[in-house]
C-alpha cells in the first residue's frame, strides 16, 4: 500500500503504532483523492488494547485490511497515555474485557469521560452480564472473540453516529457558532466540540478529508480534555450550584477556565450525570459509603456526590413528588454508596426507588443517568434505567405488549405509575396506552411484564445487549452503539453506561421538576437512546409493584432501548431535522430498518413481542438462563433504561413528534419470545 | 507435475486439519488476510500463539500443583488461552479450554487437572500438525 500519506493522515503528531510508519499506508492508499465520501471510512484511527499479542496481532492486520489506521498497545496505561497525548488521535478505540493491569471497563469510563471517544469492547466472554456491563459502561459495541473481520469492518459507525449526536446537539442548541459552515469531517475533531460536528457527517461527503483535516483542524476547537483537575472544578461547580441549577452556563461561569465552553460543559454535564445516576443506581443499599465522596476515582467521588444531591434535589423539588422519604434515602445511599463501591450489587429496592424517583422526575432522571455515565465504578450493571420511566415512547407497544402484567417495579411501579400518568400524559399521545396502564393503578407497565414473563425477565438487560454483541459478531447489524454508548454528554443516542442520557443541556429544566416530559426544551437532539430507554422505560411496568420486576424493567428497556434506538438511528441518518416523529413511525409500523443496518423488531404494538426477533435478541435467548439471576441484580440498568427513556420522550416532545409512540417498540417483548 | 502434488498435497493436509476438528473457520479468516504484504502472516501468527500459550500452559502447571486449588486463576488462564485459541481458529484446543472451566466453576480438582491434561495434549498435537503443514506450504 502506498502510503498516500496526505489524505487521513491527521495532522497531529502520529500516535506511536507498533509498525512505524507503515500504518499509516493503509489510510493513505484507502482514497487517495477522492473526496471524502470515497475514502470514509478509509482512514478511520482506530487504537486496539489487548493483553494478548496473537490477537493484536490479528485485529491489527484485519483492521489494515479495512484500511484503517491502527496503532496498537498491550496495555491500558500505555492506551490511556497514548489517548491523552494526541487528543484528537483516534477515533475509536478497541479494547479487550481482561486485562491484567487495568480492568477494560474501567479503561472505557476513562475515555468515555475523558476524550469521549467510542468504544468497542472485545472479549472472549460472551456472557450476559459482561455484555452488559459493557453497555453500562458506555460502551457503543461488544465483539466476541474470534472477531471476525466483517465485525470490524462497521465500526466506523460508531464514530459517525457519534459525532452525529454531537452534531445534532449543537444544532439545536441555540448557539449561533454551531451554525458554522460544515468543515471537513475530521474524524478527529473534537467530539465534545459543537464546531465540528456539522463536519463528521456533513462534510465527509463532500470535501476530500486529508484538507479538511487541515482545515477544520484551524477551524475547529481544540478538543477538550477533561483532566482530573478540570473535572475537580467542574464538580466543585456543578455542587455549588445544586445539581438541580446547574446549568451549563453557571458551571462555566463558576469555573471561569479560558477557553472552556458552554458545550463543553453541557456535554461533560451530561456524562456526569449519567455517571451519577449509574452510582446511585448500582449501589447498594447497605454498601453507602460514607460521604459522597467516596468514589473510587477522585473525579468520580465528587460524582457521586452529586449524585446524592441530585436526590436531594429531586427531592426538594417536589419531583418525587410521591416518592416516599425512605425511598429518597435509599436512594441516596444508593448513590453515595455507589460511589465507593466499585462493585457494588444492585439492590433491587434502591433501584425501584430510584426508578421510581426517577419516573416522578422526567427531569430528575437526566441527572442521574448521566451520572450513570460517568460512574466508574459501576461494575456491574449500571443500566439504571429509569424504571418506569413511562416515556411516551411507546405506550402503546407497551401495552400491546405486554399485557400479562408482571412484574412490575414494585414500589416504584405505583408511585412511577402516577407520576408516569401525569406525565405521560404530556408526553404524546401514544402514552395513552402507557397512561392508562400507568395511571390506572399502577398497572404493570404491559410491557415490561411481559417481557418479564417471558422467560425469565432477566433476559431483557441482557437481551439488549446481546444485540450488540451479535451484531457485531455478524458485523451486520446494527449497532447498538445506541444502547450501548450512552454519552450522555452529547448525543441522545449514546447511552453510555445509561440507557438513555438525557441531554444535559436541560438539566435544569430537568432538575425543575416541572419539565415535564414532553418539554425538552433545551434537549439538544435528545439522544435517541434516551428514547429508546424512555420507551422502554414506558412501556414497562415501571410502575409495577414489584420491585423484583424492575429488572425486567430495565431489561425490556433495554430491549425497548433497543428498538427504540433504532428509530432514533434512523433519525439520525436523516442528516436533516430528523423527524423523529417520522422515524417513530416507521419503527411501529414494522420492522423498521435502521440505517445501520439495525434489523428493527417489529415493533409493533403489542403483537411483536415475539415478533422482534432480531438477530441479537436471539443471541440474548441463549444466554437467557444463565442471565436471570445477572439481571436481577442489574437492577440499576432500569434506572438508566428509564432515564433514557425519558430523555427520549423528552426528545420526542422537543422534536415535536407527539407520540413517539411507536419509535420504541418495545422489542423487549420480543426478547423473550425470541426462539433460541 | 511435482509443484502440483505438492499442491494438492497441502491442500488435503489442511483440509483435514479442518474436517478433523482442529481448525475452523477463524484460521480461514486468517488466512484470508495473508497477502503479498505479509506473504507469512498465518505462520508467524501461530508462532506467536504457540510461544504466548506454551508460556500460558506452564502457569497453569503450575498453579495446578498448589492446593487448594485457585479456581479464579485457573479460570483466568484459561480466558486468556480461550481467547487467544479461539482467535487462530484451534477449536480442539478452545473446546478444552473451556471444559477445562467447566470445572473450574464446579471447583472440581480432579475435573481441571483431567481437562487441563487434555488441553494440553490438544495443543502439542496441533502445534505438531500446525508445524508439519507450514512445513510444505511455504
Amino acid at each position: 500500500m502506498n502510503l498516500g500519506g496526505g489524505q487521513v493522515v491527521n495532522k497531529q503528531p502520529m500516535m506511536p503504532s507498533s509498525s512505524g510508519g507503515s500504518w499509516k499506508s493503509s489510510a493513505a492508499a484507502a482514497g487517495g483523492d477522492s473526496g471524502v465520501s470515497d475514502q470514509f471510512p478509509a482512514g478511520l484511527r482506530v487504537l486496539v488494547v489487548d493483553d494478548d499479542s496473537t490477537c493484536l496481532m490479528i485485529l491489527e492486520k484485519m483492521l489494515r485490511h479495512c484500511k484503517y489506521e491502527v496503532t496498537k498497545c498491550n496495555r491500558a496505561e500505555v492506551a490511556l497515555s497514548y489517548l491523552r497525548e494526541n487528543k484528537n488521535g483516534f477515533d475509536v478505540v478497541i479494547s479487550d474485557v481482561h486485562m491484567p493491569d487495568m480492568d477494560g471497563f474501567k479503561l472505557l469510563e476513562h475515555i468515555g469521560l475523558e476524550m469521549d471517544l467510542p468504544v468497542i469492547m472485545m472479549s472472549a466472554d460472551d456472557s450476559k452480564s459482561v455484555v452488559m456491563k459493557g453497555v453500562t459502561h458506555g460502551a457503543c459495541d461488544y465483539l466476541i472473540k474470534p472477531v471476525r473481520i466483517e465485525a470490524l469492518r462497521n465500526i466506523w459507525q460508531h464514530v459517525v453516529r457519534k459525532r452525529k449526536h454531537e452534531w445534532k446537539d449543537f444544532d439545536q442548541s441555540a448557539s449561533a457558532d454551531e451554525q458554522k459552515q460544515p468543515e471537513e469531517p475530521d474524524y478527529s475533531s473534537s467530539a465534545n466540540e459543537g464546531h465540528n460536528w456539522k463536519n463528521t457527517k456533513r462534510r465527509k461527503d463532500e470535501d476530500d478529508e486529508a484538507d479538511e483535516r487541515d482545515e477544520s483542524s484551524s477551524l475547529k476547537k481544540p478538543r477538550v480534555v477533561w483532566s482530573v483537575e478540570l473535572h475537580q472544578q467542574f464538580v466543585a461547580a456543578v455542587n455549588q450550584l445544586g445539581i438541580d441549577k446547574a446549568v451549563p452556563k453557571k458551571i462555566l461561569e463558576l469555573m471561569n477556565v479560558p477557553g472552556l465552553t458552554r458545550e463543553n460543559v453541557a456535554s461533560h454535564l451530561q456524562k456526569y450525570r449519567l455517571y451519577l445516576r449509574r452510582l446511585s443506581g448500582s449501589q447498594h443499599p447497605g454498601g453507602m459509603n460514607t460521604g459522597f465522596m467516596g468514589g473510587p476515582d477522585p473525579g468520580f467521588g465528587s460524582m457521586s456526590s452529586l449524585n446524592g444531591l441530585d436526590l436531594q434535589a429531586l427531592a426538594a423539588s417536589g419531583q418525587l413528588g410521591q416518592l416516599p422519604p425512605q425511598s429518597l434515602a435509599t436512594l441516596q445511599a444508593a448513590a453515595l454508596g455507589r460511589s465507593t463501591n466499585l462493585k457494588s450489587t444492585i439492590s433491587v429496592p434502591v433501584i425501584d426507588q430510584r426508578n421510581i424517583f426517577s419516573f416522578e422526575n422526567p427531569k430528575s432522571r437526566y441527572p442521574e443517568v448521566q451520572s450513570q455515565h460517568l460512574t466508574n465504578n459501576n461494575s456491574s450493571k449500571q443500566i439504571n434505567l429509569l424504571p418506569g420511566i413511562p416515556t411516551n415512547m411507546e405506550p402503546k407497544q407497551f401495552v400491546s405488549m405486554h399485557q400479562s402484567g408482571q412484574h412490575s417495579l414494585g414500589n416504584m411501579n405505583n408511585l412511577v405509575l402516577m407520576q408516569m400518568g401525569g406525565q405521560s400524559q404530556s408526553q404524546s399521545q401514544s402514552q395513552a396506552q402507557l397512561n392508562t396502564n400507568v395511571h390506572n393503578g399502577l398497572r404493570q407497565p404491559v410491557m415490561s411484564n411481559e417481557m418479564l414473563t417471558r422467560g425469565g425477565v432477566v433476559d431483557m438487560a441482557p437481551t439488549v445487549y446481546n444485540p450488540v454483541v451479535s451484531v457485531s459478531q455478524a458485523s451486520s447489524l446494527v449497532n447498538f452503539s445506541m444502547g450501548h454508548k450512552t454519552d450522555s454528554s452529547r448525543s441522545s443516542y449514546s447511552l453510555r453506561g445509561n440507557l438513555g442520557i438525557p441531554n444535559l443541556p436541560n438539566t435544569s429544566s430537568a432538575l425543575q421538576g416541572d419539565r415535564n416530559l414532553d418539554t425538552k426544551v433545551s434537549r439538544k437532539g435528545t439522544v435517541p437512546s434516551y428514547d429508546i430507554f424512555n420507551d422502554l422505560n414506558q412501556n414497562r411496568d415501571w410502575g409495577l409493584p414489584d420491585v423484583g420486576l424492575t429488572f425486567d424493567q430495565n431489561q425490556h428497556t433495554i430491549q425497548t432501548g433497543l428498538d427504540a434506538s433504532n428509530p432514533l438511528l434512523l433519525q439520525h441518518n436523516r442528516s436533516s431535522g430528523r423527524d423523529m416523529g417520522g422515524q417513530n413511525r416507521n419503527i411501529t409500523s414494522g420492522k423498521v430498518m435502521l440505517s445501520q443496518g439495525f434489523e428493527t423488531r417489529t415493533h409493533h404494538n403489542g403483537s411483536n413481542v415475539g415478533q422482534h426477533r432480531t438477530t441479537y435478541v436471539k443471541t440474548e435467548n441463549d444466554n437467557d438462563g444463565s442471565c436471570h439471576s445477572t439481571l436481577y441484580s442489574e437492577q440499576y440498568g432500569q434506572d438508566d433504561l428509564l432515564a433514557a427513556v425519558l430523555k427520549h420522550q423528552q426528545h420526542q416532545q422537543q422534536e415535536g413528534v407527539g407520540q413517539p409512540e411507536n419509535e420504541f417498540v418495545f422489542d423487549g417483548y420480543a426478547l423473550d419470545d425470541l426462539p433460541v | 507435475m511435482e509443484q502440483n502434488h505438492t499442491k494438492r498435497q497441502i491442500k488435503v493436509t489442511r483440509n483435514s486439519l479442518f474436517e478433523q476438528g482442529y481448525l475452523d473457520e477463524q484460521f480461514t479468516q486468517l488466512e484470508d488476510l495473508q497477502d503479498d504484504a505479509n506473504p507469512n502472516f498465518v505462520e508467524e501468527i501461530v508462532t506467536s500463539f504457540f510461544s504466548d500459550s506454551t508460556r500460558l500452559i506452564r502457569n497453569v502447571e503450575t498453579a495446578l500443583e498448589n492446593y487448594p486449588l485457585d479456581f479464579c486463576k485457573l479460570d483466568d488462564y484459561m480466558h486468556q488461552f480461550m481467547g487467544s485459541s479461539s482467535s487462530i481458529g484451534a477449536k480442539k484446543v478452545r473446546n478444552e479450554c473451556t471444559q477445562f472451566q467447566e470445572y473450574c466453576k464446579a471447583r472440581n480438582d480432579d475435573g481441571c487437572i483431567r481437562a487441563f491434561q487434555r488441553v494440553k495434549q490438544e495443543h502439542a498435537t496441533l502445534k505438531r500438525k500446525l508445524e508439519a503443514y507450514f512445513q510444505v506450504s511455504l
